[in-house]
Parts: structure tokens; sequence; C-alpha cells
């Protein structure tokens, strides 16, 4: 498939393979970001391929994953209201709440409905006026715009039974999280090329400086992959910390104007709860007061909950880069796809669904 | 272009002279109406010795090693790229019969309507059974027709079951995989799945993809005819794709197999369309293809014949049993890395980002 493929070659991947070998001296540990990296690094057998001196930890980039067990309760509350549709991406379905999943409150006769853009909701609102149609607007950066131009369709087309239940996530300032954690072991980063897709890469200029850490803006295929961390290493080697964009030929300096603009119109940065990790200040989207008609939590008055998360799950060191999911003494007993304790088991980007697809149970089996 | 053929303008072969155009309660009755619904509609197209007996049931002999089998089809949507519920519900029962290593003979045939369901949707969909029984080369001989209030049924749910005589040479079992032996598969991966997915509600994209949905008994016959013992397992990788299949035989046999993505034979659009919607093709259902298992020094002659047949030019083996790592499928990637092949956890569901 043409550019596609030769980011999948093997004999450019192995190039990078050997630099690597001849480059690395002594053992660096490297935080990828986002969650379809962690899937490809797995799927592709990457891991098992770099020098032993390289150690790969998977960062929080999953949005299902981060997602609060109290949003998915508020989420699973709203669908199983009568008048109310409530349409999700499809890989929230699965995420346990504290008593169901909305895919078990789907079976029960709550109408959750999958779609595939936010604006396939505001439609479904519009041919629907006798229902509420809520979205559920999942995501970090990268969602958000669609997410965004969602709520400016449904206010340009005076569709009142449209809102959306917002559980954004910010990249940089969970990277600020991780950072400042006295456990703290990671070397470098590579940052998720989509959501500087977006975003750009002005916000990591100050992480570099004030953590004194590489951060590499990096794709997803195995070349893209190999190469960020090729030229991370490389700046650990030579003891620099630099922002470096490997993910060129998609990521501009300053990102997407028009759908930061979108973002800007819509939403008002806020605090925000990350499962596992707790309340990181300035870290998510909310919908801004002149929408407020839009926001599902002010419409259904909806009361913060609070709820437990399940003990048994280490999402929070998981998605910290402290633990492996081979290190959870839950993982593939307690804690499988068809019964998670955590969305890391069940999110098509989570580190444990990843090890447990496609590294098998035990290290060992490969 | 339009991607659906209806069997009734591809067979010039029109709707008849019905009292009603859509599905009433009343052609569920068992009264005059089901009677004309039969009578013009289903015995009249689907004729044959044994169904026009109109009996109860079909009543015929059978000698030797039988193979007997049934599956319920609930497609949605109807009309798909390639194909529809009807020739699906022939296609499927023959190949589960194939699979067995069985010669699939008679099937019988038994209809859930929904009220309201256009006589131009069932008269099409009982067109395309009988093209789909003809190229198989199979018997309707009996059937049931039910129609269900509007609601309770999603237009139209078919039930066939079959039976077919096993070939005289095939030994089809599980149990006779050994390491050693090379995994084929037949033709290109997750095509129908795609086909279908490309129409479903929402999800609608651009796409000539068109699915492969077939009988593929012809093809197997001749690999039983030329090979036969040596075809030691055949599956057909319906839901769950080419990578449950694998998983259930390294299970149940309690032997490792190991795959090659680059060996895996996928037409770059299903690859592409694959991509976009974050789907694995190895996940995702097929129709027209299967899977063979027999001995390395077969292979090529596998190979071979189902190269000569019209459904088979793409067939390759994509990977072999071995002793090491039991009940785990284990695939080589693009690079060369590992990774294993894991049992789908529920439906595979479009991703966030």
């Amino acid at each position: 498939m043409k550019y596609l493929s030769e980011y999948r070659d093997e004999e450019i991947t192995q190039g990078y393979l050997q630099a690597l070998r001849k480059e690395v001296t002594r053992p660096w540990t490297i935080m990828e970001i986002c969650g379809g990296q962690t899937h490809s690094l797995v799927k592709n057998g990457i891991l098992d391929m770099l020098p032993p001196g390289i150690t790969m930890v998977h960062g929080p980039g999953c949005p299902v994953c981060v997602t609060p067990l109290s949003i998915i309760d508020e989420a699973i509350a709203l669908a199983e209201r009568p008048e109310v549709i409530l349409c999700s991406f499809g890989d929230m379905l699965r995420v346990p709440g504290s008593s169901r999943s909305l895919l078990e409150a789907k079976a029960r006769g709550a109408d959750v409905c999958i779609v595939y853009s936010p604006l396939e909701a505001v439609q479904l609102a519009a041919t629907n006026p006798d229902r509420e149609v809520i979205f559920f607007a999942v995501g970090f950066e990268t969602t958000a715009p669609a997410n965004a131009l969602s709520v400016v369709q449904a206010h340009k087309q005076n569709i009142s039974n449209y809102s959306i239940l917002a559980s954004h996530v910010l990249v940089p300032p969970a990277m600020e999280a991780i950072l400042s954690d006295p456990e703290n072991k990671i070397d470098a980063f590579l940052a998720a090329g989509h959501v500087c897709t977006i975003m750009g890469m002005d916000e990591y200029d100050p992480i570099v400086e004030k953590y004194k850490v590489p951060i590499v803006v990096t794709g997803f295929e195995p070349v893209d992959l190999l190469q960020g961390i090729y030229m991370a290493v490389m700046q650990l080697e030579k003891g620099v910390a630099k922002l470096e964009n490997q993910y060129a030929r998609v990521v501009h300096r300053d990102g997407n104007k028009l759908a930061r603009e979108a973002i800007g119109e819509v939403f008002d940065i806020s605090d925000r709860t990350w499962r596992g990790i707790g309340e990181i200040p300035k870290s998510g989207y909310e919908v801004k007061d002149d929408y407020r008609k839009f926001n599902a939590r002010l419409k259904f008055q909806l009361e913060k909950m609070v709820v437990k998360e399940n003990e048994d799950c280490i999402s929070g060191a998981i998605m910290k880069g402290l633990k492996k999911p081979f290190q959870c003494p839950n993982f593939g007993t307690k804690c499988k796809p068809e019964h998670p304790l955590g969305a890391p088991m069940v999110s098509s980007e989570g580190a444990c669904a990843a090890y447990y697809q496609y590294a098998g149970m035990k290290e060992e089996v490969l | 272009m339009s991607t659906e053929v209806r069997p009734s303008i591809a067979l010039n072969c029109p709707l008849p002279k019905l009292d009603f155009d859509v599905i009433t309660m009343g052609h569920g009755s068992g009264g005059l109406l089901t009677h004309r619904l039969l009578e013009s509609g289903v015995f009249n197209v689907l004729k044959n010795e044994l169904l026009d007996q109109q009996h109860d049931g079909a009543i015929f002999h059978l000698e030797g090693k039988t193979a007997f089998t049934t599956d319920s089809y609930v497609i949605s949507p109807l009309f798909f790229p390639g194909g529809n519920i009807g020739e699906l519900a022939v296609n499927g029962s023959v190949n589960d019969l194939a699979m067995c290593g069985a010669i699939p003979q008679y099937l019988s045939l038994s209809f859930i309507l929904e009220e309201g369901l256009p006589m131009t949707d069932f008269w099409d969909i009982l067109l395309s059974i009988r093209q789909a029984s003809e190229r198989a080369g199979v018997k309707i001989v009996t059937g049931d027709t039910k129609v269900v209030e509007k609601g309770k049924g999603d237009g139209v749910f078919i039930n066939t079951s079959g039976v077919g005589m096993i070939h005289p040479q095939a030994n089809v079992h599980v149990n006779n995989i050994q390491a050693g032996d090379q995994i084929i598969v037949s033709g290109y991966v997750a095509t129908h799945g795609v086909a279908v997915m490309s129409k479903r509600k929402g999800l609608e994209f651009e796409t000539s993809i068109q699915s492969d949905t077939r009988a593929v008994n012809h093809m197997v016959k001749e690999l039983l005819d030329q090979l036969g013992e040596d075809v030691r397992f055949l599956r057909d990788p319906t839901r769950g794709g080419v990578a449950t299949v694998l998983n259930e035989i390294a299970q149940q046999r309690k032997l490792g197999i190991t795959l090659k993505q680059t060996s895996i034979p996928i037409e770059e659009q299903v690859e592409g369309a694959c991509e976009l919607l974050g789907l694995d093709p190895i996940y995702v259902a097929n129709e027209g293809i299967f899977i063979a298992v027999v001995p390395a020094d077969k292979a090529e002659e596998a190979l071979r014949i189902l190269h000569l047949h019209e459904f088979g030019k793409q067939a390759a083996v994509i990977g072999e049993v071995v002793e090491d790592h039991p009940g785990k499928v284990v695939m080589l990637s693009r690079i060369s890395g590992k990774r294993v092949v894991s049992m789908l956890t529920g439906e595979q569901l479009p991703r966030i980002c």
C-alpha cells in the first residue's frame, strides 16, 4: 500500500536496529506517549528486536484507559434514561464502570449507539427530535476538533436535543505529571504524532526546557517508531535535550490552525481526573459557558459521582510507565479482555490489551 | 458505480403478480395468502422432484457416511455489495458440509420474514437462493415460512440445514494434523466482512469491494479427489476470521502454529479499509474461502490444484504447524518481529483515533 508499505519496510527497520545497536552505550528508558504507538510496537514485535539497553515504557496516551470510572458511570446513567440515545465511539463500550459497562447497559435495554463521527450523532438528533441524543466525547486533542464542530453544527442548525458528555484530556499536563513523579525513570519521550498534528509542537518546548528531557514527535509505523527511538537515543548519548520532529510528513510546527480554532470556540481548559493517576490541573477540556446548553452534565444536572476505582487494577502505575502489564499479578488471570478489571485491558489502545493480544500471556511464549 | 445487482434484473425474471407488494401477517397464516406465496413463489422458483412432493418433509435415500449441518443467517444489510442473505444462506451450509469432507446434496430452507418486507426483496432473495443452489449443485428439498410482526425481525432471517455424503477418500479431522503440516488459505482474506461493513449504517464508505460469498464445494472436491486423506483438515474462516480458526486448531491439537504476515493474501483496497477502520484483517469474517491443512510434501500440489480453479487463484501457504508454543499462534510480522495472534474477544469495535 503506497505511503504505508514504505514505513513497514523490513530492510529500513533492520537498518535502524543495527544503528541503534551501534549507538547504545548504556541503558535508556523511553516512553511512547500514545497507545497507538504501544500497539504498533507490540504488534510488529519491535519490543523484542530492540537492543537490550533500550527499555520502552508505555504512556498514558489511551483516551479510553484514562477516562475515570465516575465519567463511565455518568455515561451509563445517562444512557439508561428512557429519552436518551447515547452515542459513543466503539471502544468505550467494553470499559467497565463500577457496576457494568455500556455494552452491558445496552444489553439491558439502554439505547447505546456506536458512531464513527460526532456529526453522525448530530444527524441522529435531527432525525429523532423526540429523543435526547448525547455524544460521549472522549479523547485527547485529536478528537476534540470534530467534537467541538458537532456542537457548533448543532448550534447553527438549532438542534436543541443534542449535547455532549465531555471527557477530553490533554497530553502535555500528563507528561508533566509523569516527570514530576519522584519515582519517574523516563529518560526521553516519543510524543504522539496525531496529537501534534492538531496542536503543533510549541507546547513541548517548555517541558524540554524545564525537565531537560528529549522529546521526539513520532509516528506510528515501524519505521517511524524506530527512527523516533533512534533520534531520542542519539540525543541521550550526546547528552542533549531537544524537541525534534520525526513525523514531519504529517506534523507542522504550528499544527492545524482551523482545528485549534474549533477547539477554542467550544472548549475551556479545565482540571480533569485521570483514571489511575488522579486529578491533574488544567489537563482537560470542558464545554464553554457560551455553549452550556450542549453540555450534558449541566443539561441533565448530573451530580459529581464519587466512586472507588478497583484496587486490584494497577492501571495508574502502568500508564505512568512504572510497571509493565506482565508485572501485574492479575494480568491474564483475574483480568482478561472478557472480564477486565480496568480499561487498559479492553481499549484498542490499552497497554494491557496490547500485551494480552500480541505478546501472549507469558513472555516466554515468544 | 452501483455494486448491488438485483437478481431479478440480472436473471431477467420479474416478480409474479401477487396480491400485496409487501409481506403481511397473512402470508404466514397458513391460509390462502401463504398458499399463493408458496405456490407462485417458493415452489415455483426452487422446483425439483423432492420439493414437488410437498410432504411435511423430504423423503430420500442416503448411503454411507453422511454429514449434517445447520446455520442461521441474520446479516444486515440484507443486500450487500456482491451478494445478499439468500445466497449467503445457501453457500454457508454448502461450505460447512464441504468442510466436513462431504459432497453437499440437500438443503432445508426456513424463512422468518418481518411484516412489511417488500415483496421485491423477498423475490430477489429467492432467485439468488435458486442461483446459488444451482451453482453449488444442491437441491432445496424442504422448508418453512413464518412471518413476525413489524419490529420483531430484521427484514429476513434464514435458516438452512444441509446433508451430504462424505467423499469416499476424505478423512478430515483436527486430530490428523501433524507438526510440519502446511496451512493453506484458498483466497483473499477479509473481503466479505469489509464489503458488508462498507454498507453498514453509519459507516458507508465509497468502495468497489464486493463480497466473495460463494460455494467452495467444487474446489474442495477437486482437492479431495486428488489428495484424499492428505487433506488433513478443512475449515471456513467465517466469524472471527482466519485468526480464530487457527487458534482453535492450535488449542484443540495442542500444537503451535506460525504464520507469516506477508504471505496472507489480501486485496489492497480491503487492506486499506481495514487500516482506516482499525480492524485486523485476520479477524474479519470471510464467506468464500477456506483453510486447508496438508502435509508439507503435498502443499505444492494442493496449491497447483487450487490455482487451476477460478476461485482459488490467490491460494497461498500462510503458515506451518509446529511443535513449539503449543496452543498458540505466532505471527512473523512484516518486519520479521514476532507477535502472538490471540482469540478474538467479542466483536472488533472501531477505535477512537
